[in-house]
């Protein structure tokens, strides 16, 4: 498992957390991961709970919906941080694939996560 | 029906475009905020919250009173969002608002709580009251499947 970039997943309600837990299990890891849940938020609230969450460190933001409070926030915050990428459309398979690819850039590791969301989706028919 | 103004701080999201969109069957969505009106990267933003089927419109306070009659002619599929108390009550000074929708005002300092998704200060209550005092009818409701709770019961 790569050190390196933070992950910060930004939700509604508690499916940042249930996510967090679900990559714990799968893993056994979960401290490059953080949650955080819009729960009782206005923007500038979960404006900041977004920055404590993501600190000095480059990160990777995982939002919920490609649109909405969640993103809102977090695309706030990377208008005034470069080390920063925000991906929309968080999914279990991106963010597991994320804790063992930590080491690159943000921009990178945010490529990687759509990409793998991409091919992780599946329609299976009888 | 009058246009109905929501004070909501989170503007576009969840509960106004899927909630509130699906059960008024919206068209139009219009921001008023003066810092939205003046950005076209906060615009964008908002504008990938807005599903295909409907159109949003961005409005300064001072530009919206003369918006609003084309607002009120289509009243019963648009909503008009303001972000925080302040801003309702510059709109309401200019246009002629008869409803509000009190749909999200989150913790703030000063501010006290009333119902899980308002809170306000005793400054943004005595102007909601006095609001409703001119005869615009204040109601408190997150999402349409929830009671519209009237404002005197919201500042009991």
């Amino acid at each position: 498992m790569s050190e390196g970039l933070r992950g910060v997943v930004v939700s509604h309600a508690g499916l940042a957390e249930a996510f967090v837990s679900a990559v714990e299990r799968i893993t056994g890891r979960r401290d490059g991961l953080t949650a955080v849940s819009n729960e009782g938020c206005g923007r500038e609230l979960l404006e900041r709970r977004v920055a404590e969450a993501v600190g000095d460190a480059p990160a990777v933001v995982f939002v919920d919906l490609p649109s909405g409070s969640c993103l809102q926030a977090s695309a706030h915050y990377l208008q005034t941080h470069e080390n920063v990428a925000v991906v929309a459309g968080v999914n279990l398979a991106m963010l597991v694939d994320f804790l063992y690819h930590r080491d690159v850039s943000p921009r990178e590791a945010a490529e990687r996560a759509a990409a793998t969301a991409a091919r992780t989706v599946r329609v299976l028919t009888r | 029906m009058s246009v109905l103004v929501r004070v909501d701080d989170r503007l576009v999201h969840g509960q106004v475009v899927v909630g509130w969109g699906r059960a008024l069957k919206l068209r139009t969505i219009v921001l008023v905020d003066d810092a939205i009106a003046a950005s076209t990267w906060e615009q964008d933003l908002y504008r990938m919250g807005i599903p295909h089927e409907m159109t949003v419109e961005f409005a300064s306070v001072s530009a919206a009173p003369a918006r609003f009659a084309d607002w009120e002619a289509d009243g019963d599929h648009v909503m008009v969002l303001v972000g925080d108390v302040a801003t309702l009550v510059r709109l309401c000074a200019a246009a002629p608002v008869t409803r509000v929708n009190l749909g999200g005002v989150h913790q703030g300092p000063g501010r006290a709580q009333h119902l899980p998704y308002v809170f306000l200060s005793d400054d943004e209550a005595a102007q909601l009251r006095a609001l409703a005092d001119r005869g615009v009818v204040i109601t408190a409701q997150d999402v349409p499947t929830t009671r519209p709770v009237p404002l005197r019961e919201v500042l009991r």
